[in-house]
């Protein structure tokens, strides 16, 4: 989980910039099914009855097969007593505070708080990072510099590190206020700096994609720039990164389970770590990996729901 | 430059104050790319003024630079006398008062039909939606769209779009249209609606610009015809006489070309 990039951030900037069309290239992931022409899809299944037929018949083979490997494994027995024992996952769930472990269940929350109060802060800083690169003017040249290396920085250096050095680094400097936070703080901190400079590099093609000739019709209006941005260019722009931005999304979720190497903050990955440490059985673990998959995926199938609907909209001849 | 203050230049200009909109010697270039050369013209209030030439003459620029969607690397630009080049200019303001229509239409496609048009006249001028809208209204019946108006614009067709464009201008009240080779982009059997249109305008005496490709429209609406080649102005006169008895070799092997391949 600790290496981990925080993004797969990368992929979905590659088609925007190279065929204006972000929804086509984070399809391939999403429904590699749907991405088939339709001729060659029909040629490979003549009717749906025999589709349905092939894919379960390959569901049943491939699930049964992994079950299979896993449970004639030399070392199935151990692996199950340690990591899906039912006792010690529900343990590890509920937590007990007199045996020394915190709940998981309990730390998942803390997982959504720090997601959903970076996931707005992320959205706003990342905005500003966009807007300062796509700017012109020379008088904000420093400033354009500035996000260009904030933006090299950020991606270029594993989140984990960027926690650590918030997490230890800022209360180390014993400055007023900035250095009195929590480490909940520090971890939502460290997330939103990180996370900003993917964003605001989805918020840029986003707003390359929208064509100049959408912004010489906004200025020929006698509109004045912040208002054809806010009423043209961001609305067209937001249409077309709400998917490469949900992917972003989807990877802030899980990667708040890093911030459980500041230790202070029991979120879910944290009090498994404790359960597991204390009783020495890695069950925890699983429950928490468990209830970080019901949080992603459904952001997940969402998603690809806004893919599909925005590609029937392409198809159907809308631009 | 306010319409207050246009007028006050109007009143205060030196001369050429009857001008609706006066080039003076502009040059542009993009690059090593010089497109403009010293573009001279005057256009008069009322007077539908044609630009005339093949792809790459600099119609497009020129137009681009008279709304101010592209500096002038030299030269003067004067709107009602006022020299809307000049340092200081609010150069927003100014387009204010010039309606651009563009080849490709350039509707907002996120927009229907109405909030197409009635987003400038609100946003950037203050009226009231209710008003705005009533007044988009009008203006879509008069251009036989009004059972558009809740459309977005990817339900109409190209000559549709164009209209709409047209009206999106319009409700600026501009006092120089300027078009941008309009029918361009659109299907041969689309081209007559979007030039009717422009008919009526200019019936309505509304002072226009216009680079266009269709000669026998130009030929037909124009009161002045303007022919350029490479960045400069080769001919410049009466319709009658650009297209009948032109002065210049290369305006008379340009329409001779344009005669032979079917366009006049």
């Amino acid at each position: 989980m600790t290496g981990a990039p925080p993004g797969g951030a990368g992929d979905p900037l590659g088609p925007v910039g190279e065929h204006g069309s972000p929804g086509i290239g984070a399809e391939v992931e999403g429904a590699p099914a749907l991405d088939l022409p339709y001729r060659r899809r029909s040629r490979l299944f003549r009717s749906s009855r025999s589709a349905a037929v092939a894919s379960t018949v390959s569901t049943v083979a491939v699930l049964g097969g992994l079950i299979v490997a896993v449970l004639v494994a030399p070392g199935s027995r151990q692996v199950r007593s340690t990591y899906f024992n039912p006792h010690d996952m529900w343990e590890a769930f509920k937590g007990d505070p007199r045996a020394g472990f915190y709940s998981v269940g309990k730390g998942i929350v803390i997982n959504i708080e720090m997601f959903v109060i970076g996931e707005v802060l992320i959205l706003l800083l990342a905005l500003v990072i966009a807007l300062v690169r796509q700017s012109r003017s020379p008088v904000l040249f420093p400033l354009r510099m500035l996000a260009v290396v904030y933006v090299d920085f950020f991606r270029g250096v594993p989140l984990i590190l960027v926690i650590l050095a918030i997490g230890f680094g800022l209360p180390a400097l014993y400055l007023p206020v900035i250095s009195d936070q929590s480490a909940f703080v520090y971890g939502v901190l460290a997330l939103v700096l990180a996370y900003s400079a993917y964003v605001s590099e989805v918020y840029r093609a986003g707003l390359n994609s929208v064509p100049l000739s959408q912004v010489a019709s906004a200025r020929s209006l006698g509109l004045r720039p912040r208002t054809a941005l806010r009423h043209v260019v961001l609305p067209q722009a937001v249409r077309t990164i709400i998917p490469p931005l949900l992917n972003d999304f989807i990877s802030l979720q899980k990667d708040t389970a890093l911030v459980a190497v500041l230790g202070a903050v029991i979120e879910a990955n944290r009090a498994a770590e404790i359960y597991s440490s204390t009783v020495f059985n890695y069950s925890g673990y699983t429950v928490a990996a468990i209830l970080f998959l019901v949080l992603t995926i459904p952001l997940a199938r969402f998603t690809d729901h806004l893919i599909a609907k925005d590609r029937a909209r392409r198809l159907a001849g809308a631009t | 430059m306010t319409v207050e203050a246009a007028g006050d230049a109007r009143a205060h200009g030196a001369g050429a104050s009857e001008n609706a909109l006066r080039v003076e010697g502009i040059h542009k270039s993009f690059g090593p790319n010089h497109v403009l050369k010293g573009i001279d013209l005057a256009v008069d209030t009322h007077q539908v003024f044609c630009l005339i030439g093949a792809s790459g003459s600099g119609k497009s620029t020129l137009l681009r630079c008279v709304d101010l969607l592209e500096s002038v690397d030299r030269g003067r630009i004067r709107f009602f006398g006022h020299d809307v080049t000049a340092q200081g200019v609010d150069e927003v303001l100014v387009r204010r008062q010039m309606g651009m229509v563009f080849q490709s239409f350039n509707l907002f496609p996120h927009m229907r039909v109405l909030r197409n048009i009635t987003l400038a006249p609100t946003k950037a001028l203050g009226v009231a939606q209710a008003e705005a809208e009533h007044e988009a209204m009008e203006l879509l019946t008069r251009f036989g769209l009004a059972e558009k108006a809740r459309d977005y614009p990817d339900r109409l067709s190209g000559g549709q779009q164009q209209r709409v464009a047209i009206i999106r201008a319009l409700a600026m009240h501009p006092k120089l249209m300027l078009l941008d080779e309009v029918t361009s982009a659109l299907d041969p059997e689309l081209v007559g609606e979007v030039l009717d249109a422009i008919r009526e305008l200019a019936a309505a005496g509304m002072t226009m610009l216009i680079a266009t490709h269709e000669m026998g429209f130009a030929s037909e609406i124009a009161t002045r015809v303007c022919y350029l080649e490479s960045g400069v102005i080769v001919e410049d006169g009466p319709p009658d006489q650009v297209f009948g008895d032109a002065r210049d070799d290369r305006t008379r092997r340009f329409l001779a070309r344009v005669v032979s391949s079917g366009r006049l």
